[in-house]
């Protein structure tokens, strides 16, 4: 049968405060074991929750940015269960009433094709700390550091139907929260989690079907992957006539499957309740316009102001505003030169082949935007050709000297003198009087092989415009 | 009765206590006294007395986003069971 897949994702990131949500230690990555504890984030008896308001500041601007309705009163609950990372005995976590409501973002889902993705809800809660297993004892090992650091869950409705629009919504979901700078977005080290819900119901069918959650969905990849996987999973069990069971799965990606988490499954009673020690959070307009105030160009309006401004494709716009960090170093080196068409396309090419072989960040990138803009200004202005810019881009990597040095230290300056090409044209056609021949009996295909000669004369220097014209009035 | 041995077994599970067998009707009578006790508040005359939101007298208690040394394992782990070098150790969770 054919089966539409019902999905929705539940997003945790972590926000950018330097303290965790209800006490001051430090929510740093990667401190010895149980060095940012205290007290308070580890539960012991007659300590006192505070909430941090940064953190608060930061899921206003997360539920602005969402197109979320803010809250004016929100409260925090406790969430029960038992589990040896959380020594409190319990999650404070936002329940009944979450700081924010009703939002949506939209997503590409094909070239000029919009989808709108509704947000359900997005709540305030604290980490859980973090289990090291040992394989080899039976022990684990626990580290709490994690414990009570502030997290957002954004919670999405069930209106995504592929494991495209999953990774879209994911992708798009994460470049707000990096843009907006509430959350790193770090996906290893665990700052950007997130849990799929998934369905299956016979196509035209307006009933949900029975869902599987999925998690351990670390990467972009994995979370497509495992959808995927689910997906054929679910269809092959309803084809046998069977029923898909409610439970959560785990995702295996060394194997590529979805595993049951048997055993976690039987207290899914949390025992939700008020928590008494924390007072309701009012949110008020002065609160709301000042984050408002605070706010970044976001990535979709970013996107539409390339496409006017530099007069840039639709496809190449999406690029380079998939990150904040990249769109910065486009228009860092677009200011520079009046052809932006061409700062699009280098970046696209050369300088994001270079991230990517570098392993590295843009922003930690070796040749600067600033590095880049001069040399394309160098290009621009004819100083050298495209060949020669390479030629430097390539020498930019290890080296700290300008792009203007680099072209004189190496020679690469552009030979536009007309007499100058003229000599070397008339000598390469003097030397090749076979091909001479034969290009003027038509076959016209040897205007390259000339063009080749007379760069390889000049070592790449020739500018290309000039001998075009030369060579075309010669033959 | 409100409360049932089913739903004194059930919540004692769900809060990792063990109960004795010959205490569960016990707990059920009390717990059950207590709820009707609580139902006897629906009873009262609230006519002319004002709603009240919550039981807090005060609303958004916040702190800056400032952080404190912390104490560290050497008091966090003080009171530990078992420990190994400034871990906790736990029975072996699968995770
Ligand atoms: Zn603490």
């Amino acid at each position: 049968m054919q089966y539409e897949p019902v999905i929705g994702l539940e997003v945790h990131a972590q926000l950018k405060t330097e303290t965790k949500i209800f006490c001051g230690c430090s929510t740093k990555f990667g401190a010895p074991p149980n060095a940012n504890t205290c007290p308070v984030c580890t539960g012991m008896p007659g300590v006192l929750p505070v909430l941090n308001k940064k953190a608060v500041t930061f899921a206003i601007k997360s539920a602005i940015a969402t197109n979320c309705t803010i809250a004016r009163e929100s409260r925090f609950d406790r969430k029960n269960y038992f589990y040896p990372d959380l020594p409190k005995g319990y999650q404070i976590s936002q329940y009944a009433y979450p700081i924010a409501e009703h939002g949506h973002l939209s997503i590409e889902i094909e070239e000029g094709l919009e989808k709108i993705i509704g947000i359900t809800r997005i709540h305030m809660e604290e980490d859980a700390g973090k289990l090291i297993h040992e394989p080899r004892r039976d022990r684990s090992m626990v580290d709490l550091n994690r414990t009570g650091v502030p997290l957002v869950e954004i919670v999405s409705e069930p209106d995504i139907r592929s494991p495209a629009e999953a990774a879209a919504y994911l992708k798009k979901l994460h470049a707000i929260l990096r843009y907006i700078d509430v959350c790193d977005g770090n996906m290893e080290q665990g700052s950007f989690r997130c849990d799929a819900n998934i369905s299956l119901r016979p196509l035209g069918e307006e009933k949900f079907g029975t869902r599987t959650e999925l998690k351990n969905l670390n990467s972009f990849k994995h979370v497509e992957k495992a959808i995927q996987y689910e997906i054929q999973r679910q269809a092959y069990i309803l084809d046998e006539g069977k029923n898909v069971i409610q439970e959560t799965r785990l995702w295996d990606p060394a194997k590529n499957i979805t595993k049951s988490m048997r055993g976690k499954e039987d207290a899914h009673d949390y025992r939700y309740f008020p928590d008494p020690d924390l007072v309701p959070l009012i949110v008020d307009d002065e609160w709301i316009n000042s984050v408002k105030a605070d706010m970044p160009e976001l990535p979709d309006e970013k996107k539409m102001r390339f496409i006017k401004e530099y007069a840039l494709t639709d496809y190449d716009a999406a690029v380079l505003t998939s990150s904040r960090e990249l769109a910065d170093y486009f228009e860092e080196t677009a200011k520079k030169i009046s052809d932006k068409k061409l700062a699009a396309n280098w970046i696209m090419g050369p300088v994001m082949g270079l991230v990517k072989s570098e392993g590295n960040a843009i922003e930690t990138l070796p040749v600067s935007s600033a590095s880049l803009g001069e040399l394309l200004q160098l290009l621009e202005n004819n100083t050298i050709n495209a060949n020669g810019a390479k030629i430097v881009f390539e020498k930019l990597v290890n080296s700290d000297q300008s792009p203007a040095s680099l072209v004189k230290d190496m020679g690469l300056e552009q030979v536009s003198d007309q007499s100058e090409l003229e000599g070397v044209v008339d000598e390469i056609l003097e030397a090749n009087p076979a091909e001479l021949n034969s290009y003027r009996e038509g076959k016209t295909k040897l205007f390259s092989f000339f063009m080749g000669q007379i760069m390889k004369k000049t070592k790449g220097k020739a500018d290309p415009k000039i001998i075009t014209e030369l060579l075309k009035k010669k033959l | 009765m409100k409360i049932s041995r089913k739903d004194v077994e059930y919540i004692a599970h769900l809060a990792r206590l063990e109960v004795d067998d010959l205490l569960v009707d016990k707990f059920a009578d009390q717990i059950s006294n207590i709820l009707e006790y609580i139902d006897k508040l629906k009873d009262a005359d609230v006519s002319g007395a004002e709603l009240m939101s919550g039981a807090a007298f005060q609303n958004n208690v916040m702190r800056e986003d400032i952080v404190k040394v912390s104490p560290g394992p050497d008091v966090t782990l003080s009171d530990a069971p078992e420990r190994d070098e400034d871990f906790y150790v736990v029975p072996r969770v699968v995770g």
